[in-house]
């Protein structure tokens, strides 16, 4: 594997960089690098301006981890679009950290800000810290989220996290926001800690909660369940099972509560 | 300027030109006789055709709905995306949307594809200053907007009371008043009585309250538009939109123009007509009746349809018609909202995906290709997709290509679902549109329907709106449809007013079009009685004061007022 290493000098507006990607990176040199297209406020600048840009690099993206060092709240869209490859983030991301990526593996070491992951479609989205809202959902306006991929977050997210998901499967190690899973079709989302409102109009896909916390009550109580397997995973204690969300036509959605 | 178009192929259906190489004049703005050379830029169009700017006649371009179309459809703006850029020292917007762009990219796009003239079919009147607005906010092309009033409360009450000619006078009044240029009819009765929470499915139903018929109501306001000598005809979209079986009300409404005439046009335009010529029992059993409403617009001579075809591309659908478009988003279960308008209309506006997958929408797209290639009479057919109902403007080449190659309908149906192969007759189909029935229906047909003799042909004292194409007849080769495509799409040079405003499909150019709007002048006593119930009930239902509501022509961009004086009404019976 090759590693590029892009130190971040600081900016002090918002920098656009979608370009941080393996899939752009692959195939050439540090120098063309460092001359890629960033927009600073509505300015077009060069990568290099706000970042130094060390290691070697690799004709394939697959082969290829991009490392980035910094305090990254201010830079968004790092790995956009990105489909193979690695991306290691030393630090806090800004919005948009990896929307619409369709494989390889962004780890994120601190947190992440808003509308990050939206409209994956495959790959990995690890996150040490923390997530802001809208976590894996679909962009504004769309009604098809997250499709395929896996999202880990060891802390807890804000609000309306895998907002319309239609596959894949999202981990939260700690508290979801409200409405998690909201207008559900598909996939999985498994939240350790509370979770409030989660699956509101829901019609398809699994919630587990592994918390005691009450269900929205337009979700219908159809018995009780142990020791359970969602989704490869196993979870061991007895669970409420609950039908929903009945607010809905066609309601499918099967959420799993701890009891 | 002066311009001189050397050599092309020149298509113009209006004066009998059918592709004879001839030279085209253009001074101050106007097709003119021949004059030389020497001071005029000389452009060749040699091997290229040459035909008036094209113009359609309904494209949900500006207004209430369209508006909240955009907002509704954030993801929609994703998709599609220009960016602003300088050219020849002058500064072009950038702008975004698939299915509704915005307005300064709606006019680049429309004169990339050698449009000159859109009209918005569909101006709510209290809407009126919010529409002109949008409207003047779109460069390069000629606009003008149709007015509903087929569930206005004035309409209503009058043609029940059996008071036509205060409904004429009314209808002259409204227009005037919020600049509009036709009378508009959308679901009549329906969209009152979706204020109640129902809809009317036949043409004998009754609307709540105002116990008139929805047949009633397009018959009187058929008779009010050749009362008042209107240059278009009633512009109706006729009730039960999008239903399954719903052909046999749109032959009965074609039947309710008989007897009504007019020398230089029809009386009567079924608008969106692939909408309305649906058979079978149930989704299940959806099937193209093309054939027969094809078959009823050859007999009557006095009626005519633009098609409304469906590209099969995601889109959003907005319609005056508000129960209809509840029906349908209860069917995607996609988004949807109303846009009540107090005592004029209620509008919806929800996302559609028409896919080629699809059995319902792959039998739609045939429909609207049935429905032109079946009717013999191009002149009164005229090239629409209501957009972006049936699917976005900016896919009229590719329609235009549909029409003129059976190869390319052919390989296109290939990746579609079956159902297209036995629920309608399109694959049986032969007929090839030429080039000059194409300048019919994209140009020729729909001028005359507008009743506008500047428009549409290149005759001497025609405003020069000009659209070259690359294309060359002597080689046209219709299997090669990309080709076609392709040339439709960018236009050689579209000249709108005189100017070149498009090179080599990139818009080079850019000012304001003229906005046309109707003025009638009917007999003052009639008006004041008028005058009297406007004064009574604007103060007692209306939101606003009667004294704000007309729209003033600082709204609209190079106002052209078509004027008609009727020294008395004369009621047609």
């Amino acid at each position: 594997m090759k590693e590029i290493f892009l130190k971040f000098k600081g900016s002090k507006t918002v920098l656009e960089a979608e370009v941080i990607n393996p899939n752009v990176f692959a195939g050439k040199k540090l120098s063309e690098i460092e001359n890629l297209t960033v927009y600073h406020g509505n300015r077009r600048a060069k990568l290099g301006e706000f970042f130094d840009v060390e290691g070697s690099t690799s004709e394939d993206a697959r082969e290829l981890r991009i490392v980035v060092e910094g305090d990254l709240e201010k830079v968004k869209r790092i790995g956009e679009n990105m489909s193979e490859g690695e991306i290691l983030i030393k630090g806090n991301a800004g919005m948009h950290t990896g929307d619409f990526m369709s494989g390889g593996r962004i780890v994120v070491e601190g947190n992440v800000a808003s509308f990050c992951a939206t409209e994956m479609k495959g790959g990995e989205f690890i996150v040490k810290g923390d997530a802001g809202d809208y976590l894996g959902s679909a962009y504004r306006g769309n009604w098809i989220g997250m499709q395929g991929g896996l999202i880990v977050v060891e802390g807890n997210v804000g609000r309306e996290s895998c907002a319309h998901m239609s596959g894949g499967k999202a981990i939260i190690r700690g508290t979801a926001g409200d409405f998690a899973g909201v207008h559900m079709r598909k996939g999985t989302i498994i939240i350790e800690g509370k979770a409030n409102r989660a699956g509101a109009q829901m019609i398809g896909g699994t919630i587990v909660i592994l918390t005691n916390v009450d269900p929205l009550p337009s979700f219908e109580l159809v018995g009780e369940e142990s020791d359970i397997e969602v989704d490869g995973e196993r979870f061991s204690g007895t669970f409420l099972k609950y039908i929903g969300d009945k607010a809905e036509l066609r309601a499918k959605g099967t959420l799993y509560i701890r009891k | 300027m002066k311009i001189i178009l050397k050599n092309g192929y020149v298509y113009d259906p209006i004066n009998n030109i059918n592709g004879e190489v001839m030279d085209i004049f253009i001074k101050d703005g106007k097709i003119v006789n021949e004059f030389r050379e020497k001071d005029a830029k000389v452009i060749d169009c040699k091997g290229k055709v040459v035909m008036p700017g094209a113009i359609d006649i309904h494209s949900h371009i500006a207004g209430g709905k369209v508006n909240t179309g955009r907002i509704l459809r954030p993801e929609d703006h994703r998709r599609f995306v220009i960016a602003r850029k300088f050219k020849n020292g002058k500064f072009f917007r950038s702008g975004a949307g698939f299915s509704v762009p915005s307005t300064r990219i709606t006019g680049y796009l429309y004169a990339k594809m050698g449009y000159t003239m859109a009209f918005t079919p569909a101006l709510p009147p209290l809407m009126a200053r919010h529409t002109h607005e949008e409207l003047s906010s779109i460069p390069i092309i000629d606009k003008g907007a149709l007015t509903l009033m087929g569930n206005n409360w004035f309409v209503m009450k009058y043609l029940k009371a059996g008071e036509i000619e205060k409904c004429a006078a009314f209808a002259a009044w409204l227009l005037k008043a919020v600049k509009g240029y036709a009378i508009k009819v959308v679901n009549p009765g329906g969209g009152e009585a979706w204020g109640w929470g129902k809809n009317v499915t036949s043409l004998e139903d009754r609307v709540p309250y105002f116990d008139i018929t929805p047949k009633e109501i397009i018959e009187g306001l058929m008779k009010v538009n050749e009362m008042l000598k209107l240059p278009h005809s009633e512009h109706l979209h006729t009730i039960n939109l999008g239903r399954v079986g719903n052909y046999e009300t749109t032959i009965k409404t074609m039947k309710l123009a008989r007897g009504l005439e007019n020398r230089d046009r029809h009386v009567l335009q079924i608008t969106h007509a692939q909408f309305h010529s649906y058979g079978g029992e149930s989704w299940k059993s959806f099937e193209s009746k093309a054939y027969e409403v094809a078959k009823a617009v050859n007999k009557m001579k006095n009626v005519a349809i633009d098609v409304g075809f469906v590209t099969l591309d995601p889109t959003t659908t907005m319609t005056a018609d508000g129960p209809m478009e509840y029906y349908l988003s209860s069917l995607t279960h996609l988004k949807w909202t109303n846009k009540d308008i107090e005592l004029e209309t209620a509008p919806g506006v929800t996302p559609y995906n028409y896919s080629p997958k699809s059995a319902v929408s792959s039998v739609q797209w045939a429909v609207g290709l049935e429905l032109a290639l079946l009717v013999e009479d191009p002149w009164r057919v005229m090239l629409t997709t209501d957009h972006p109902n049936g699917g976005p403007f900016i896919r009229y080449p590719r329609i235009i290509a549909w029409l003129m190659s059976r190869k390319y309908r052919e390989d296109f149906m290939k990746n579609m679902n079956k159902a297209v192969e036995k629920r309608a007759i399109i694959s049986s189909l032969d007929r090839e549109y030429d080039l000059y029935e194409i300048a019919i229906i994209t140009r020729a047909s729909q001028a005359r329907a507008l009743g506008l003799k500047e428009k549409g042909h290149l005759g001497v004292g025609a405003d020069a709106d000009v659209a070259v194409y690359d294309i060359n007849p002597e080689e046209l080769n219709t299997a090669e449809y990309e080709k076609i495509e392709r040339a439709f799409s960018n236009a050689y040079l579209t000249i709108k007013s005189g100017e070149i405003v498009v090179k080599e499909g990139e818009v080079v150019n850019e000012f304001y079009g003229k906005t046309y709007y109707v003025d009638v002048e009917v007999e003052e006593e009639l008006m004041q009685e008028v005058e009297r119930d406007l004064d009574y009930y604007f103060k007692r239902y209306y939101s606003v004061n009667l004294a704000n509501y007309p729209v003033s022509l600082d709204y609209l961009t190079n106002p052209t007022k078509i004027e008609r004086k009727i020294e008395r009404v004369k009621v047609i019976k």
